[in-house]
C-alpha cells in the first residue's frame, strides 16, 4: 500500500485538514474518511439535506473525435462498452461498463456527450489502465486526454438544488443525468445531475484552482455539511450501487452484476449495433439465457453487520456454499446492516434464506430486493 | 486501582475482579458503533485473547481480555445502545467483568499517564 510520502493530494487537501478530517489512504490520494461529525451523521445529513463530497481522486477523461464530429467519438467508444454512446444526447450523461474479452468488468463509469466531445468519468483505482485501454482502442479516432488540472466534487442530497441554485439557478431546471456548463464562482465549471448517493444531486467539475472557493460557497449554506468516503460507501451500499474491486470486477459480467439496464436494446442481439465489445459472446448470450451467479442485495436478521468476503450457505452448518458478500455494512438510513452478494442463480430469487458465516457463525440471512433505500433522482 | 493496555483497554480492579472497557481515544478513533458483541457469562479468556467484537459503519474490531480468567458479568445496556460506547467509554460503557486467574498479570498493566504518553 502506498505510504504517507507516496500519495497524492486534491486540490481541496487543505480544506480537508482546516474542516477537521481524519485522512486515509484510497487509490493512491489521501482522502477524507470523515469529518469531526462523524459517518453516522455525515451519511444521515446527506439523506436530510445535503453532503459536500471531495471525489477529485476519481478520473475525468475527454475523447475528442479528431473529425469534431462528436458521432465518431461516440461509435469508437462502443468498441469498447456495451452502451448506446450514440444515443446519448447532446448535454446528457448515461452509465456504463467497459467489459473484457472474458466478459468480465474492467470498469464502471459514466459518459457524457458535451456536444463536440465526450467526456467521461472512471475510478480512481482503474484511471491510468483505462486510459491506457482507451489509448489502444480509440486513437484512430479520438484524442484521450486525463483531466488533471480539475476537481470534482458532489453535492448531494434533498436541499443539493437549492444549495447550488442559490449560487447558479439554472441548476434548478436540470433533470436527472442533464449535463452542463455553468459559471460558478467565476470559474468555468461542467455540471452534471447525478452522484453515487441514490440522493438527487449534482457533480461539479471545478478548476483545481477555484475548487476550494467554490467549496466555501457551499459550505457557507447551513443545510451543506462536507462528508467523507465513510458515508459516501455506506450511501451507496443502502442505494444498491455497485464499488468497482468489490461488486465488480474482472471476474464478474454486467449479466451477473444486474447492471442489464445498462445495456441498451441496440447493442443487443438483433439490435442495429449489436455486440461489437468486448466479450459480447457470453454477455449476450447471458442477456437471453440468464447467468449462473447474480449479484443480489442480503437481510440480516440480527444486527451484526455481514461484511465484504463473508462466505454465503444454503445451509446453517456450513455444508453448501452458494456465494459470497460482495459489500456490507451498517445503513444508517434503513438502521440495520445491508448487504449485496453474488451468489449461484439458483439461491437468487428474494425471499431465500442463506446463512453468512461470521466469525464462527453461520447468521441468518434473507435475499432481498435492491436498493435498501428507494432512489429519490429528479427525472 | 485503574490501569490499560497498549491495545486500548482500560481495567478497574477491585479484589480479584476487573472491570474492562475501551479507552476514549479508541473510542473515538473507531467512529460511531453500530454493533457490539459480548462474551457468555462463564467463559474463560487466555491474557490477548478476542473476548468482545465492536463495529462501527465502517469495520469490524476486536476487544482482547486484558488478562487471563472467567467472565462474572457483561454489560447489555451496550449491546442494546452501542453508542453509549462513543459517548461514554471509561464510564456506563464498561463491556465486561472478569475474574483474574493470575493477579500477576497485572504487573504488565500500564498506568494512565503512561497510556496517554502512548496515544499522545
Amino acid at each position: 500500500m502506498d505510504t504517507a510520502s507516496t500519495l497524492l493530494n486534491t486540490p481541496l487537501h487543505d480544506l480537508h485538514l482546516s474542516l477537521g478530517a481524519r485522512m486515509v489512504p484510497f487509490a493512491g490520494y489521501s482522502m477524507p474518511v470523515q469529518y469531526p461529525e462523524g459517518i453516522l451523521k455525515e451519511h444521515l445529513h446527506t439523506r436530510a439535506a445535503a453532503g459536500l463530497f471531495d471525489v477529485s481522486h476519481m478520473g475525468q477523461v475527454t475523447l475528442v473525435p479528431r473529425s469534431g464530429r462528436v458521432e465518431d467519438a461516440a461509435l469508437a467508444l462502443e468498441r469498447l462498452v456495451p452502451v448506446d454512446v450514440l444515443g446519448i444526447a447532446p448535454g446528457r450523461q448515461r452509465y456504463g461498463v467497459f467489459t473484457n474479452e472474458a466478459g468480465g468488468i474492467l470498469d464502471d463509469l459514466m459518459i457524457v456527450n458535451r456536444g463536440d466531445h465526450l467526456f467521461l468519468v472512471v475510478n480512481a483505482s482503474r484511471k491510468h489502465e483505462d486510459v491506457a485501454h482507451l489509448r489502444a482502442a480509440l486513437s484512430d479516432v479520438c484524442d484521450i486526454t486525463l483531466i488533471e488540472d480539475h476537481a470534482l466534487i458532489a453535492l448531494q442530497g434533498p436541499k443539493a438544488e437549492a444549495a447550488l441554485a442559490a449560487l447558479w439557478p439554472e441548476a434548478a431546471g436540470m433533470r436527472f443525468m442533464d449535463a452542463r456548463p455553468a459559471t460558478l464562482e467565476g470559474a468555468a465549471c461542467f455540471v452534471t445531475r447525478s452522484g453515487y448517493s441514490g440522493e438527487d444531486g449534482y457533480e461539479i467539475s471545478v478548476p483545481a484552482d477555484a475548487a476550494e472557493r467554490l467549496c466555501r460557497a457551499l459550505l457557507a449554506n447551513p443545510d451543506v455539511h462536507p462528508v467523507g468516503l465513510g458515508a459516501r460507501d455506506s450511501l451507496r451500499l443502502e442505494s444498491g450501487l455497485c464499488l468497482y474491486g468489490n461488486d465488480i470486477d474482472e471476474g464478474i459480467s454486467p449479466v451477473e452484476a444486474a447492471l442489464e439496464w445498462a445495456m441498451q436494446k441496440v447493442r443487443r442481439t438483433d439490435g442495429a449495433r449489436a455486440g461489437g465489445f468486448p466479450g459480447a459472446d457470453r454477455i449476450l448470450g447471458e442477456l437471453q439465457s440468464g447467468a449462473q451467479r447474480r449479484r443480489i442485495g442480503l437481510k440480516t436478521e440480527g444486527r451484526a453487520p455481514v461484511r465484504g468476503g463473508v462466505a454465503l450457505f444454503a445451509d446453517a452448518e456450513g455444508r453448501q456454499p452458494v456465494g459470497t458478500v460482495t459489500s456490507g455494512g451498517f445503513g444508517p438510513s434503513v438502521d440495520a446492516p445491508v448487504a449485496m452478494g453474488l451468489i449461484d442463480s439458483a439461491h437468487a430469487a428474494t425471499g431465500t434464506a442463506l446463512f453468512a458465516e461470521v466469525r464462527g457463525k453461520y447468521l441468518p440471512v434473507t435475499v432481498c430486493a435492491l436498493p435498501f433505500i428507494p432512489a429519490r433522482f429528479k427525472r | 486501582m485503574l490501569k490499560f493496555t497498549p491495545d486500548h483497554e482500560w481495567l478497574q480492579i477491585a479484589g480479584d475482579v476487573a472491570t474492562v472497557g475501551i479507552t476514549t481515544h479508541a473510542a473515538a478513533q473507531l467512529g460511531d458503533l453500530v454493533f457490539v458483541e459480548l462474551p457468555e457469562v462463564g467463559a474463560s479468556f487466555g491474557k490477548g485473547d478476542s473476548a468482545a467484537t465492536v463495529e462501527s459503519v465502517k469495520a469490524a474490531s476486536d476487544v482482547y481480555s486484558p488478562v487471563a480468567g472467567e467472565i462474572v458479568e457483561v454489560n447489555e445496556a451496550i449491546v442494546s445502545d452501542p453508542s453509549l460506547v462513543n459517548s461514554d467509554p471509561q464510564g456506563a460503557a464498561w463491556f465486561f467483568k472478569i475474574k483474574l486467574s493470575d493477579s500477576s498479570e497485572l504487573d504488565g498493566l500500564i498506568d494512565e499517564a503512561a497510556y496517554q504518553e502512548l496515544v499522545a
